[in-house]
């Protein structure tokens, strides 16, 4: 077996343990804590696959930033209130299962089903040292600009959306 | 190499840097508490041994023999996880930090760092920014007010320096144009050390190694008079150790970090025209960066006795007013430095 | 590629390893005798009051909110200054513009928050 096949059955196996504990667990900070633990190995996989900036930024822009987030909003609101919300409407549970289920097949369908294009097959030759921080620069600064500027317009919606939010409550 | 060699060589060099880090970690203590003394015209520790050389060893068999308690409030598991967190993070940064050139020993080339990999300085980012959950965790697992308010407080206050943290490596890197430590540190030759060429950049990263590893004057989530002892004030025995081992390594981290990054790493300024053996060159170097880095927690005990702690409202102002901008203007600074020297 | 990153993975291994064995070795040598003025909570010595659960101030969450957004501003600034002196060479000025046009935007952000008093804290 060779060291890729190896890292990425224990990666995928940390992935798929701790995913499942995610939504089983009764405490949502531990189930948060299980998500940072799941993000992380998933940049396990990312790098196995030769996309080293995205591993390391989805570490530090997942499990770093936004995940962090996610705690603080958990830990200080009181999480006993969101069990009852759940209890008194049956019929979000019957909308869960029925997104859940059809994101299920989809997933099923594409890893079974679905043959990659043959544009693909061939892109993806081209692509073994496209994920060093060296190339992604490149690319987003010769043929991606346009996508790039539109980025920082989508975070500064963002900046303004955040503070409009929050200015009912500190006003 | 073959994959066994990397195996065994990582081993050996993960064991050496280990085994120095927990003797400088315990006698980074001892300096403190000696330094403290002095700047305060007291003694401190001399009793253990000539002068209380020995007083680190007996700290540790004391924190060992203590009892684990564990309040009936806290949940138990994310109590135990947490100096967990804290831990792994503040001993497994120091694998990008490179301490020395290669090194050439029968037919092999070491590089003197553990790990010499594409995404570099990165690394170090990404654990530092894990580093925050140790803190979040502890505070609000303890189930204590002094611990959740000093967790909560504390985890804004990283969380904001990061940002200007990030900035800053930003300016390092348009010079070095990688992401690898190695190449980071051949970037300033010469003198041409990240400090000099761009001071604003080394002021505002110096400032914030010293916020996210909660030094005074910013070690406000410990602030003793209003919030007994912060987000650790329910521990005790070994995980209290970890959490005070891994504030220890951190500034360690954080020291390695400043050199690697604006003091030009392991370099001596021409040494290479000296024409000496390279194994003699490279002793020499390592021995530099040893000093440059003693140098720099020198300057951090030397801080904390000298300043008083910031308000927290005033903590947040610098970094989100202050610090950030100032980093912001840096990286347009060295790219217009770039743009006209090239 | 993946052989590099080998030392990392050991490293990792390592880390977790010491820091698991530091954490449990106090149950091993320390004492265990709870009783439960021992385990209560910390109260300065006085019987504790008030909850723990208490919601905080809302600048908390805005503070994480502004980190993420800074945070992807400096995930994107470190491509372009990784390649930026190469990317000079060959294009000239307007790998700087179309940067500082980025940085401008954000600032725009930046600057709407400290107006709005996203910052202030008193």
């Amino acid at each position: 077996m060779s060291l890729e096949l190896i890292l990425s059955i224990v990666f995928g196996g940390i992935c798929a343990v701790t995913a499942l504990l995610v939504i089983t667990r009764i405490n949502p900070v531990i189930s948060a804590l299980f998500l940072v633990v799941n993000f992380a190995s998933l940049a396990g996989l990312y790098l196995i696959l030769n996309a080293q900036f995205i591993a390391i930024a989805q570490i530090i822009v997942y499990a770093g930033a936004i995940m962090v987030f996610f705690l603080f909003v958990i830990m200080l609101l009181n999480p006993e209130s969101e069990k009852k919300f759940f209890s008194h409407k049956p019929y979000i549970k019957i909308f869960t299962v029925v997104i859940v289920a059809i994101v299920f097949v989809q997933i099923i369908y594409m890893i079974f089903l679905a043959q990659p294009s043959e544009e693909l097959i061939k892109e993806s030759a081209k692509s073994v040292n496209a994920g060093t921080i060296e190339q992604i620069g490149r690319e987003l600064f010769t043929n991606y600009v346009l996508p790039f500027e539109a980025a920082g317009y989508l975070l500064l919606a963002a900046t303004i959306g955040a503070l409009v939010i929050a200015k009912k409550k500190f006003e | 190499m073959t994959i066994l060699e990397i195996v065994a060589f990582t081993l050996i060099k993960i064991v050496i840097i280990l085994s120095l880090m927990l003797f400088t970690v315990s006698y980074l203590v001892y300096f403190e508490r000696r330094v403290s003394a002095w700047i305060q015209n007291r003694l401190g520790p001399n009793r253990v041994g000539w002068q209380g050389i020995l007083q680190p060893f007996a700290d540790v068999f004391k924190l060992l023999l203590k009892e684990d308690i564990v309040p009936e409030k806290a949940n138990k598991k994310l109590h135990a996880i947490a100096p967990i967190i804290a831990l792994f993070v503040a001993f497994s940064t120091y694998a990008v930090i490179p301490f020395g050139p290669e090194l050439q020993i029968f037919n092999y080339k070491i590089p003197l760092v553990v790990a010499d990999v594409n995404i570099g300085i990165l690394f170090v980012l990404a654990l530092t920014s894990l580093g925050v959950y140790a803190i979040t965790f502890a505070g609000w697992s303890s189930g204590s007010k002094y611990s959740l308010l000093g967790g909560i407080r504390s985890s804004a206050q990283m969380i904001s320096y990061e940002i200007s943290m990030g900035f800053s490596i930003g300016g390092v890197l348009l010079f070095a144009e990688s992401l690898r430590p190695i190449a980071i540190v051949e970037s300033q030759s010469g003198w041409m050390w990240n400090a000099i060429v761009q001071p604003i950049g080394f002021i505002t990263f110096l400032v914030s190694a010293f916020a996210e590893t909660n030094r005074l004057p910013f070690d406000l989530p410990e602030a003793e008079p209003e919030l007994v002892g912060g987000f650790h004030t329910e521990y005790s025995s070994m995980k209290f150790a970890a959490f005070f081992l891994a504030e220890y390594a951190n500034m360690i981290i954080a020291a390695g970090l400043i050199v690697t990054l604006y003091l030009g790493g392991w370099q001596i300024p021409y040494i290479d025209k000296l024409g000496l053996p390279s194994l003699v060159e490279t002793l020499l170097q390592v021995g530099a960066f040893v000093f440059k880095l003693i140098a720099v927690l020198f300057f951090f005990l030397w801080i904390r006795w000298s300043l008083p702690r910031f308000r927290y409202d005033q903590l947040m102002n610098i970094g989100w007013k202050v610090m950030f901008p100032l980093s912001l203007l840096n990286i347009i600074w060295v790219a217009i430095l770039i743009m006209i020297f090239n | 590629m993946i052989e590099e990153y080998i030392p990392v993975f050991i490293v990792l291994l390592i880390a977790v390893g010491f820091a698991g064995a530091v954490v449990f070795s106090s149950k091993l040598f320390g004492p265990q005798r709870p009783n439960s003025e021992k385990t209560s909570t910390y109260e300065s010595g006085m019987k504790p009051v008030g909850t723990v659960r208490e919601r905080i101030s809302i600048k908390y969450y805005l503070v994480a909110m502004f980190f993420i957004i800074f945070d992807l501003e400096v995930i994107f600034i470190y491509p372009w200054a990784v390649e930026f002196k190469r990317l000079f060479g060959e294009h000239g000025i307007s790998v700087f513009i179309s940067m500082f046009i980025f940085l401008v935007v954000l600032e725009l952000g930046y600057l709407y928050a400290y107006k709005k008093g996203g910052f202030k804290w008193d």
